[in-house]
Formats: C-alpha cells, sequence, structure tokens
C-alpha cells in the first residue's frame, strides 16, 4: 500500500480521539450520575 | 434622561467615553505608541524595502486591528469596574444609543490612530501614492472603522464583567474581523498600485467593508440590549 | 426499564443513546476495516482515497454540529421559556463539533499533501473551515466563563447566533479573494473520484457511522451539562446553608 504513513497516522489519530473523548465522556458521566439523585435526571 | 432619544443617548456616552480617554490618554500615550513600534518591528522583521512596499497596506491594518483590541478592551474598562453598564440599562436609558455611542467613541480614537500609522508607514515603508489612490484608502479608512468599531464594541460587551477578558477578545473578534483585514488590505493594495492593481480593482473590496460595518452595526443594535443584561 | 431503579448503578444511558452507540460501533467497525482493507485504490488517488472514508462522514459531522448549535441557541434565544435544554443541546455539540472539525482539519491536509503535494490550500472552504472551527473554539471558551445558567445561555446564544453572521461573510471574502490569483490551478485533481459500487458504500456507513456518535456523544455529553448545573447549583446552595448555619453558632 503506498502511502501508508499517512493513511495509518489519519486513521489513528481520528479513531484514538474518539475513544478518548467517548471514554472521558463515560467516565465524568459515571461520576457525575452517582452524586445526582436519580429523579433530578430527566431522561430516566 | 429618558427623555433622550437614541441619538442624544449615544451622544452622550460617546462624549463620555471621549473625554476619559483624553483625561487618561492611554491611547495617545500607550496604544499610539504601541502600534508604531508593531511597524518598527515588521520593519526589522522582513529587512527588505521592496517586500516592505508590497506588504505596506497589509502591515498598517495589522497594527490596526492589534490596537483595536487595547482600545475596545480600554473602553470598557471602566464600564465593567464598577458595573456602570447594567446600571445604565436598569435605568432604563437606550441601550441602542449606548452601543452607538460607544462605537463612535471607539471610531474616534481608531481613526486617529490610522491616520498616524498611515504616515508612519509611508514614512518608514517609503510608499508612493497617486491622489486618487488617497481618497480610495481615505474611503478605505472610514469603511474598516465603522466594522472594526461595531464589532469591537459588540463581543466587548458579550464579554465584558467576565474574567480572561484581555485573552479572550482576541480570540473571539480576530476570525469575525478577518474580512476587514482582507479587504482593507486589498483595497489599500489597489490604492497604492501594487502588483499592477489599478484603483478599479479596490472598490469591490471597499463595497465588503461597508457591507460587513451595515450587518455588524444592524446585529449590534438588535442584540447589544441582551447583550448586556445580567 | 425503570422498574428497578436502586439495583442497577446510576446510569446516563437510555435505550435510545444505547442504539445510537451499537450503529456506531457496527458501522465505524465497517469503515475501519472495510476502509483500510477491503475496498480497492481508486485509479486516480491511489490509497489516498482511504482518508476520504473518514475525512468526509467527519466534516459532515462537525458542520451539523454547528447547525445544530445556531439552531439550538435561536431556540433557547427565541423560545417562550428560554428553556435550558437548548443551550446544553447547544454546547454538547458545539463541543463535538470542534473535535470533528480538528479531525477534518487533520485528515484534510494529511490528504491534501498525498493529492495536491501540500498541507493547506488557501481555497474558500478550507479557510471558511478553519475560521469555523477558531469561532467556535471562542464560543466554548465563552461558555466556560463561568456566571449562572441564564447568563451563559444568553452569552453563548448570542455568540452562536453572530457566528452565522461571520461565517458567509468570511467565505464570501475569501471566496473574492481567491478569485483574484490566478493559482487555483494547483487545484486540477480536486478531488472528484469515481467510486464504485463497494466505495461508496463505505462512505455511506461512514456517514451514518459518525452520525450516530454524534448522536451518542452530544446526548451523552448534554446530560452531562445537566448534571454539573445540578451539582454547581446544589454546591452553592450547600456554601450558604453551611454560612447560615455558622451564623446562627456564634
Amino acid at each position: 500500500m503506498k502511502d501508508v504513513g499517512f493513511i495509518a497516522l489519519t486513521y489513528v489519530v481520528t479513531f484514538g480521539a474518539i475513544i478518548a473523548i467517548v471514554a472521558r465522556t463515560l467516565i465524568t458521566g459515571s461520576r457525575l450520575s452517582k452524586k445526582i439523585p436519580d429523579q433530578d435526571k430527566p431522561w430516566i | 434622561m429618558n427623555s433622550l432619544g437614541t441619538g442624544g443617548v449615544a451622544w452622550h456616552v460617546a462624549m463620555k467615553d471621549l473625554r476619559i480617554e483624553w483625561r487618561g490618554r492611554v491611547v495617545i500615550n500607550q496604544v499610539l505608541p504601541f502600534a508604531a513600534l508593531v511597524m518598527v518591528a515588521f520593519a526589522f522583521a522582513l529587512d527588505s524595502d521592496a517586500v516592505l512596499q508590497r506588504t505596506a497596506g497589509g502591515l498598517v491594518w495589522l497594527a490596526t486591528m492589534f490596537s483595536t483590541f487595547l482600545i475596545v478592551q480600554r473602553s470598557y474598562a471602566a464600564d465593567v469596574d464598577d458595573g456602570a453598564l447594567e446600571s445604565l440599562r436598569a435605568a432604563g436609558i437606550d441601550m441602542q444609543g449606548v452601543f452607538l455611542g460607544k462605537s463612535l467613541a471607539v471610531m474616534v480614537e481608531l481613526f486617529l490612530l490610522q491616520c498616524v500609522l498611515v504616515l508612519v508607514g509611508f514614512v518608514l515603508y517609503d510608499v508612493q501614492m497617486s491622489l486618487s489612490g488617497w481618497g480610495m484608502l481615505l474611503v478605505t479608512m472610514v469603511g474598516a472603522t465603522l466594522g472594526l468599531g461595531f464589532v469591537g464594541v459588540l463581543y466587548g460587551g458579550l464579554i465584558a464583567g467576565a474574567g480572561y477578558r484581555e485573552t479572550l477578545l482576541p480570540l473571539l473578534v480576530l476570525p469575525v474581523v478577518a474580512p476587514v483585514l482582507l479587504a482593507a488590505t486589498r483595497a489599500t493594495e489597489s490604492a497604492i498600485g501594487v502588483s499592477g492593481l489599478t484603483i478599479a480593482d479596490g472598490w469591490p473590496w471597499v463595497g465588503i467593508l461597508f457591507v460587513f460595518a451595515g450587518i455588524f452595526g444592524l446585529g449590534g443594535l438588535l442584540s447589544f440590549d441582551s447583550v448586556v443584561e445580567g | 426499564m425503570n422498574s428497578t431503579p436502586r439495583t442497577e448503578p446510576a446510569r446516563v444511558g437510555t435505550p435510545a443513546t444505547r442504539v445510537f452507540g451499537l450503529l456506531a460501533v457496527l458501522f465505524l467497525g465497517w469503515v475501519v476495516v472495510g476502509g483500510l482493507f477491503i475496498t480497492p485504490a481508486d485509479a486516480i488517488q491511489g490509497d489516498s482515497v482511504r482518508i476520504m472514508y473518514v475525512h468526509v462522514p467527519t466534516a459532515w459531522v462537525a458542520y451539523l454540529a454547528f447547525i445544530v448549535t445556531a439552531i439550538a441557541s435561536a431556540g433557547y434565544l427565541f423560545g417562550k421559556r428560554h428553556s435550558l435544554g437548548f443551550d446544553r443541546v447547544a454546547g454538547a455539540s458545539a463541543e463535538v463539533g470542534v473535535l470533528f472539525m480538528a479531525l477534518t482539519l487533520m485528515s484534510g491536509s494529511l490528504w491534501g499533501r498525498l493529492t495536491w503535494g501540500t498541507f493547506w490550500q488557501w481555497d474558500p472552504r478550507l479557510t471558511t473551515t478553519a475560521f469555523l472551527f477558531v469561532t467556535y473554539l471562542g464560543y466554548l471558551a465563552v461558555r466556560g466563563l463561568g456566571g449562572t445558567p441564564e447568563r451563559r445561555a444568553k452569552r453563548s446564544a448570542i455568540l452562536a447566533l453572530l457566528a452565522v453572521l461571520e461565517i458567509p461573510l468570511v467565505h464570501f471574502s475569501v471566496l473574492l479573494w481567491r478569485s483574484l490569483h490566478q493559482e487555483a490551478s494547483v487545484l486540477s485533481s480536486d478531488g472528484d473520484v469515481k467510486l464504485d459500487d463497494l466505495m461508496l458504500f463505505t462512505l455511506l456507513v461512514g456517514v451514518l457511522g459518525f452520525t450516530a456518535l454524534y448522536g451518542w456523544l452530544v446526548s451523552h455529553r448534554q446530560r452531562i451539562l445537566t448534571m454539573r448545573d445540578i451539582e454547581e447549583a446544589k454546591g452553592i446552595d450547600l456554601a450558604i446553608s453551611e454560612r447560615i448555619a455558622e451564623g446562627s453558632v456564634r
């Protein structure tokens, strides 16, 4: 495969960033969720 | 005070801001020397008469833009420290008038600053210009001043009273005034006649400057009341 | 679903977001496998066309995010109830949009280096995209300024609507600027390629997958913003009641 470095970099950075933000969202979400009573969460 | 129309409020606010400025002399004693120093620094950095002559227009406008941040910052410093802006609003003063007045004061200061910068630029960078070129430059300066003043006062009001004003204002305003920088630079270049440009090439850019000023002037008039509201 | 509220740990997700998450994992899994290994190389672009399978969807999501932010901001400002829900959707959407815009600019410049031979072109679309990115960085900075949620909501909603004024002006002036220069011919191959069915399918799956991911991220982050507001309000209430308690002891 030609230009494999550039292509690999694109995929690694893109999906790396996505995994990072998803992980952060899940961690922050569960941390905050434990502190807030369920009746304050309109989505439940 | 309520008997004053929008124009009356604008006049009083503009006079108040200009009087504060005249007493403190921050623009004359600090902003103007800073802008002139920026022009000198460009000359050091670019280090070539030919390049400087070609880029003179852009450099004048860059220095103007940097100074705009300082002037707007300065314009709100007194209003924010003692909550004067919100008191004006609470007192039922016409906020469109306040917006116009603050803009007018900023524009007067900016325009005078530009006059000096243009002269400094022409002396330092050795630029020649025809009479009609000077005419176009004057119109360009008016259009750019209107746009920069409206945008500066509008965004300055938006973050007035919040922390980090000094660093946040450039981040917010710079992308917005990019068209002004672009248009004023091209218009000035065609006024000078850089790289074969003629005066006629500049008029579309002058048009953009005035459209820009119109849009953000209108946007400011419509939104300034909510912008200032606590 | 809420029959056993106490036995499982409190969650942010709901059935709807789980559907989004599942779709995103499935579709993006295909983009990685299919985009990198199964689809053929393009006749003109060669393997660099593989960058397009993530570049185009992230660009689409970035623009979608900013449109949602603008609409939600208008919903907050002009809605009768000035619902903070609109404000939180606007904020969550801008957060996701900034991330995807950064990824778009990154993958786009790598693709440009391979196809045009340069990382950056002063092309109107690229320039406008960069300005959109910086504008929304400023928007997020303003959201972080503090103050009451209502103050934050109003300030940032006005800013988002001003961005709607700004972006066309930037685009138009860059368009005029570039049309006066004659060097646009560098863009001889401007990215138009003939896609075969499998390539088109992968691109479509990418768009769907990234959109599902956007839906998941915005709903989760919007809920986090809600909880943060609640927590902050609680902190203030607690501080006030502590001060009152202190006062009554003395």
